[in-house]
């Protein structure tokens, strides 16, 4: 059966040479990648390395929640929830029509105490309780290309319903996030002085300089028959109205801080600050609640025990474990590996 | 038209038919694209995923960007189109291979080369001996004077011995130099696939004058596949070319097989399927009635007062979307190139590369490893496959005298080379009927040393055996047969040669002895043929007891005898078996009676012993295997004897009383009946105890079992660990092997022949023995090795690693896309459920592409325990075949578990990032890390074993993450511009991180922790064994009382069937031994996961016992 190869012209024997040598080659090539010999570390849950696994966590926690709980006890903190005492007394009954209407001046003071020292910088945020910036509708309504270049005005994809005027033309910024701006003003004396608030520097200077553009100004802002929140100044670009930036870093959850601005001045305990806000806003309709906050700042942001104590927790709890673990490792101690545990070695007839 | 006409050697009629091109392409370069793709939408899942893309289309309601989903459906299609591709392309080069073949074929009178592929209809085809027939031939000329040949038709029906083919009658007696120019016409039927019939007509044209219609059957035909055995060559007329072949139209496509890992993983993806469509239904249903109360107040939302029509629609439309990632898009892929790596390293094994014959193992199949390691029966072939297939003489008995059981092989024994030389009448006799009582043709090559050919097996070491010892059988021409008996030469006349046949068990040929002109019956066969026709008053009783002895060492054996007939006696018969071989009725039945009146009265003289010897390795891997619960059955076409005894050497049955094997026979349907009932009492009854049953059934019964008491058969294959079936044909074969299936039963077929191979196709996992019966099993098998030894480490190595990686990362693959899927959901409980996605879509996809895929596929190179301890402890492989690793409760706790992990990661983040600094994106990030780091630890915590390269994966992706995060964080555009570099300088952000990993992985730890210590599984304590002491076997202590004990039961149970007398003895008889009685003492185990096989051998059909 050989002949057929052997008087075979060019291309069968080429294919019996090409045959050869792969017979050869089936042979497996040692490799321990191939063997599956990698050399490998097989590491296994001693009770030793379990409980000081769970005695370093708790000795590393411990420390960092008593540090987090401190950060977070030096901040002081001042909440004044307000949207329910501007309201005249006259008016309670229809929060709304209050809201709504537009002849009613809403100027309404407050008076703030400070509960300890205040070092500066004192940051003044507004917060909102139960306001979806998150809404599916809400927070895609918006055009980043819009907002960052002059020449992209007419933009507006995506910014349903806010995105034109009734004639046709482009709303700038478009879109529901911008059109909902919010336009409470708050305004600061201690004592007689007023108290100034720096507004500039309260959003992300990367928004500032890459995301807001410095050539677009508002266009046909606030003008459709239902108003929605701030008006803008159109003679300043984008890129300075810090407010907008601000509001259309939308917020994850429901309740939120936004920044408001900056006091660079300490307070001292039981200082009596006035308040003097207007009370523009509209939550009344969906029952949302307005704070306005006074906090200092720490290395780990604003008031919050939350990361603090879970901290101390989870460490509490690792020593607990850790603890756990000895005893019963102690008082009841199984050997590891024994044999002897393997059911078909106990097995009788183990077929 | 049903009929063809093919005129011979005549080039204007081929153009009617297909020329012998063979094509087994699924694709053609241009519509490989459209096929390709509908094949793959008729995937359940892809049609979803397809669905779901084109959902995302629609703006109003896509909560990411239609590229997250478009982008890894088109790479996962991609992928799959290439390894198709590869396939086909692959199988283009081997229909190429055999295409271009080179054959001999005449044109215009001469014998040409041409390829096979460019052989038309009516071309006359030559082939040579040990050629493959390259299409369907009618044959009309070989090199055999009586215009005979033998083809082997193994891949085409499975039957390993040799046919013969006989040419036309209209044919026979032509020279080589008229076939060249023959011409004629033949009619035969339009191609089909019955490879049993052939109905044609031959008539040749002048000058070949013979104006009868000459009739063929398939008796005259050479089939393709076939090749051509022990005839120098042959010719034909080819009939049926290329898929018109017989072979070409029985040729079906195999059913892609499914593994049960894989069947697991539909029907959990199932289940999370179910479990999305309710969540979309109740979120779609709170996202409405939260619109419609609540949204309708947020004024600036600006809900519009009445919407589209479709406006119901849209929020449920948006959640399904939002929770299409619940099902893994990445599984698939995922698991296709784990299980290519599985087979690759199957193919790479070098403990598993067969040094004799210089083959590795190869996986054929890449998709069924798992299965490997779920086995539950194995069905396995006997000759070849247990045993090497390769006949020697051992020993014999002649005349009373035992010759080589000192040594072991007879033709060793000095006793019996001295008998010969001394020319001892007995012995000499006994020789030469070894050389001469057969069928074997010598054959002197040119250099004048003498090769045998032989049908079978045995006569072929008896030959050899002889030559042995000095009788040579040196020719055989027509009726003379030369034989040089030490240098002197003897010849002997065959006057007649009375056939084996599988009824008869025996054969005789009638010699003259041309030295005295004698003439002599000298016949052989199996003992019960043979001892029934001594003489009157013969002792047979030194022969039974040799047969005896001899089959207990699992030798073959065949008694000898013979007798000198008178002259008249002779002629009287030799009349009466011409007649009898002429007759065209009954004619077996016939020849049968007439030999009978010649074969009695025969002189008994010696029995041969032929051993056809254990593989390697065979009895410890079947020992093993069985420890490792997996249940054997032999199927074999033997003789009941030899099967019994072959499966006793192999520890396949034990011996009495450890064993008992239990008989199921009979001839008619009640016998076969009251048989089968008999045994399935027995089975029932003796079930609980300690004792291994087999049941042993024949071909016969089990035909009429299969048609009629299948549902008796089912519930005893269901009680029976052990069977022997003897006589069985290759269909029943598979027939079993699909009563096994239908039990839900993983199976695996093992054997080496040609008539396995439907068995091997039927079979859950195939596995071919490349052997010396040819490649036919090797090749359609799913796994090819070299040794039937290999099998243990092929099931209990990679069959139990794959199945423990793919469990873990198909079930890891779930995790992970719930995690990321139940954040979005409780997310969605604060953003008014509208379904807003927390995630944008750029991290979403590289989630679910990149970071949490890359590292789990290091889970290829994980190995929970050593192979050293698995092969050890085989008792583990109990874990995968019970589906302990992946089954809905296992399921269920990665779905806890994700759920815990989602809870830890949104509640942790909602808190430690709330007012003044939740801002969408931060909080999107700050989330999405806490899954990375998470996932990290889960993959962590969950491997075994880590190379190098698990670290790098793990540990890689995790600075690959922050990497690529950083990257984006740089584009001005990009909606997370600066986003990263801002988290990544808050001290905030690490401690929340930390605090994510301390949480979610602080009761992982813990209760595995408690598990692994206290509530150990057995793979547990082996790991901790492997550790602690090292390799398990230095162990001291119990575990090695109980291992050598097991030894010395080993070693008891192997030995004792090498004597007879040891066989009846009760294995732990007075004496038994302390260790066994208090592990029997120790009673029924309080915690043992052997229970789910001894429930099942408790008789329940249903596998009740797979979970947990």
């Amino acid at each position: 059966m050989n002949s057929s190869s052997g008087s075979a012209a060019g291309p069968s024997s080429g294919s019996g040479d090409g045959s050869a040598p792969r017979r050869n080659s089936k042979r497996p090539k040692y490799s321990k990648f191939t063997q599956q010999e990698l050399p490998a570390c097989k590491p296994i849950l001693t009770p030793k390395w379990v409980i000081s696994v769970f005695t370093l966590v708790g000795v590393i926690f411990v420390p960092i929640g008593i540090a987090a709980l401190m950060a977070s006890n030096n901040v002081v903190e001042i909440v004044d929830r307000y949207d329910t005492e501007c309201i005249p007394a006259n008016m309670t009954g229809d929060k709304v029509a209050y809201i709504q209407n537009d002849d009613i001046i809403k100027t309404c003071t407050r008076n703030l105490t400070v509960p300890k020292d205040m070092d500066q910088p004192i940051y003044v945020y507004y917060q909102l309780d139960n306001f979806y910036q998150n809404h599916r509708r809400y927070v895609k309504s918006r055009n980043d290309a819009q907002l960052k270049d002059a020449d992209q005005a007419n933009k507006t994809s995506g910014c349903d319903p806010e995105k034109t005027t009734k004639d046709g033309s482009p709303i700038v910024p478009c879109g529901l996030i911008a059109w909902s701006l919010f336009n409470d003003t708050y305004n600061f004396t201690l004592g007689n002085k007023n108290l100034s608030v720096n507004k500039n520097g309260i959003s992300w200077k990367s928004d500032r300089d890459h995301k807001f553009g410095k050539d677009v100004f508002p266009k046909n802002f606030q003008n459709g028959i239902l108003r929605g929140g701030a008006s803008l100044d159109s003679n300043k670009p984008l890129n300075e109205q810090e407010d907008l930036i601000v509001w259309m870093r939308t917020a994850a959850l429901p309740t939120f801080r936004k920044l408001y601005g900056k006091i660079h001045q300490d307070l001292k305990a039981n200082d009596i600050i006035m308040v003097t806000l207007e009370n523009n806003y509209n939550t009344y309709s969906f029952n949302g609640k307005k704070k306005l906050v006074l906090s200092t700042s720490s290395w780990l942001g604003g008031k919050n025990d939350f990361l603090g104590i879970a901290y101390l927790t989870i460490g509490g709890l690792c020593f607990f474990l850790a603890t756990a673990f000895t005893v019963v490792y102690l008082v009841k101690p199984r050997k590891l590996g024994d044999p002897s545990y393997l059911s078909w070695n106990r097995n009788p007839s183990g077929h | 038209m049903m009929k063809r006409f093919v005129y011979i050697n005549d080039d204007s009629s081929q153009d009617l038919y297909c020329d012998n091109r063979i094509s087994n392409r699924k694709y053609t370069l241009w519509n490989f694209l459209p096929k390709n793709l509908w094949e793959q939408f008729r995937r359940f899942m892809n049609q979803y995923f397809l669905l779901i893309a084109c959902l995302q289309l629609w703006s109003l309601i896509t909560p990411v960007n239609p590229a997250s989903t478009w982008g890894p459906l088109i790479i996962i299609f991609a992928v799959s189109a290439t390894k198709e591709a590869w396939d086909d392309y692959n199988r283009y080069l081997s229909d190429k291979q055999a295409n271009e073949k080179e054959v001999w074929v005449v044109k215009d009178g001469i014998r040409k080369h041409i390829q096979a592929q460019d052989i038309h209809v009516g071309n006359i085809v030559w082939l040579r001996e040990n050629d493959e027939v390259p299409c369907d031939l009618v044959l009309i000329g070989t090199s055999e004077p009586q215009g005979i040949c033998y083809v082997e038709t193994s891949a085409l029906d499975g039957e390993t011995d040799l046919k013969t083919r006989v040419v036309s009658s209209a044919c026979i007696g032509l020279a080589s130099e008229q076939l060249h120019i023959i011409k004629g016409v033949i009619e035969c039927p339009n191609p089909d696939k019955d490879i049993t019939r052939f109905d044609g007509n031959m008539r040749l044209f002048p000058p070949f004058i013979d104006n009868d219609l000459c009739p063929l059957t398939i008796r005259n035909t050479l089939l393709q596949s076939c090749y051509l055995r022990n005839t120098e060559w042959a010719c034909g007329v080819a009939v049926y070319t290329g898929n018109e072949t017989k072979l070409g139209m029985s040729r079906g496509v195999p059913e892609p097989k499914l593994t049960a890992v894989d069947a697991m993983i539909d029907k959990l993806t199932g289940a999370i399927f179910l479990f999305q469509v309710v969540v979309v239904i109740v979120l779609g249903f709170a996202g409405n009635i939260w619109k419609d109360t609540e949204a309708r107040k947020q004024w600036y939302v600006k809900y519009p007062e009445d919407g589209p029509w479709y406006e119901l629609l849209v929020i449920p439309l948006r959640f399904e979307l939002l929770c299409s990632i619940m099902i893994p898009i990445s599984i698939k892929v995922s698991l296709d190139l784990v299980k290519g790596i599985y087979a690759k390293f199957i193919d790479w094994d070098e403990e598993m590369y067969d040094h004799d014959t210089r083959t590795p193992s190869h996986a054929a199949n890449t998709a069924i490893s798992e299965d490997l390691g779920q086995v539950e029966y194995i069905l396995t072939d006997k000759t070849g496959t247990l045993t090497e297939n390769k006949m020697i003489f051992r020993r014999c008995c002649i005349n009373g005298v035992f010759y080589g059981n000192e040594s072991g092989d007879a033709l060793k024994d000095v006793q019996l080379l001295n008998a010969v030389a001394n020319n001892v009448a007995d012995v000499i006799r006994f020789v030469t009927i070894m050389t001469v009582c057969n069928t074997v043709i010598p054959i002197r090559s040119k250099s004048g040393t003498i090769s045998y050919k032989a049908q079978s097996q045995d006569e072929d070491a008896l030959v050899n055996a002889a030559a042995r010892l000095h009788m040579v059988l040196i020719s055989k021409n027509g009726s003379s047969l030369e034989i040089n008996l030490n240098g002197s030469l003897i010849q002997y006349e065959i006057l007649d040669i009375l056939e084996f046949t599988s009824d008869r068990k025996r054969m005789s040929v009638v010699v003259k002895d041309c030295q005295d002109g004698k003439i002599l019956l000298l016949s052989k066969g199996a003992d019960e043929a043979i001892l029934p026709c001594a003489y009157a008053g013969q002792q047979i009783r030194p022969f039974v007891d040799a047969v005896e002895q001899y089959a207990q060492l699992g030798l073959r054996t065949l008694c000898l005898g013979w007798r000198e007939l008178k002259d008249d006696e002779y002629n009287e018969w030799s009349h009466a078996f011409k007649q009898a071989r002429s007759t065209l009725v009954d004619r077996e039945w016939k020849l049968a009676e007439v030999c009978q009146i010649l074969e009695h009265d025969l002189e008994i003289i010696g029995v041969t012993a032929i051993e056809d010897r254990l593989q390697d390795g065979v009895p410890e891997t079947i020992e093993t295997l069985r420890q490792a619960g997996i249940n054997f059955w032999m199927l074999t076409g033997d003789k009941q004897n030899t099967a019994i005894q072959i499966a006793l050497l192999c520890n396949f049955i034990s011996s009495e009383p450890k064993g008992q094997l239990l008989f199921i026979n009979g001839k008619t349907e009640d016998e076969v009946l009251r048989s089968l009932e008999r045994v399935l009492l027995t089975m029932r009854i003796t079930s609980s105890e300690p004792k291994d049953l087999a049941f042993v059934v024949d071909g016969w019964a089990l035909e009429i079992i299969l048609k009629q008491y299948r549902a008796v058969f089912t519930e005893l294959a269901i009680l029976s660990r052990t069977a022997i079936c003897c006589r069985v044909t290759p269909s029943q074969k598979a027939q079993l092997v699909e009563l096994l299936k239908s039990c839900d039963y993983r199976t695996l077929a093992i054997g080496d022949g040609g008539n396995d191979v439907r068995m091997i196709q039927q079979a859950d996992i195939g596995v071919g023995i490349s052997g010396r019966e040819g490649l036919q099993a090797a090749r359609a098998a799913d796994y090819s090795i070299g040794k039937f030894r290999f099998l243990k480490r092929l099931i209990l190595v990679h069959g139990r690693y794959s199945y423990n990686r793919t469990a873990f990362l198909s079930q890891y693959s779930f995790y992970k896309s719930l995690l990321i899927c139940f954040i979005q959901i409780f997310f969605s409980f604060f953003s008014g459920v509208s379904g807003t996605s927390l995630f944008n879509s750029i991290s979403l996809m590289a989630y679910n592409v990149f970071y949490t895929s890359i590292p789990v596929l290091t889970v290829v190179l994980d190995k929970d325990l050593s192979e050293k301890t698995v092969m050890q402890n085989p008792q583990i492989l109990l874990y995968c075949q019970a589906g302990r690793l992946l089954n809905p409760s296992t399921f269920a706790g990665w779905f806890g578990r994700s759920l815990y992990h989602a809870l830890v990661v949104f509640l942790i983040t909602v808190h430690a990032y709330a007012d003044e600094k939740s801002e969408m994106e931060e909080l999107s990030m700050v989330a999405l890390s806490g899954c990375i780091w998470l996932q990290a630890f889960v993959v962590t915590i969950e491997m075994n074993s880590f190379t190098i390269l698990q670290h790098l994966a793990i540990w890689g992706n995790f600075a690959a993450f922050y990497f690529i995060n950083s990257v984006v964080s740089t584009i001005p555009s990009a909606g997370m511009y600066t986003i990263m570099f801002r988290l990544c300088r808050q001290p905030s952000y690490w401690i929340t991180v930390v605090l994510i990993v301390a949480v979610g992985m602080g009761p992982v730890l813990a209760l595995k922790y408690f598990r692994y210590t206290y509530r150990s599984s057995a793979i547990n304590i082996l790991q901790q064994a492997e550790r602690s002491r090292g390799p398990i076997f230095s162990m001291g202590g119990l575990e090695s009382q109980l291992k050598s004990l097991e030894k010395d039961v080993a070693s008891l149970s192997t030995s004792q069937s090498k004597f007879r007398n040891s066989v009846y003895e009760p294995l732990l008889s007075a004496s038994d031994p302390p260790p066994t009685s208090t592990r029997r003492s120790i009673g029924p185990a309080t915690f043992d996961f052997l229970q789910p096989a001894q429930s099942r051998l408790s008789s329940s059909y249903s596998r009740n016992c797979k979970d947990n």
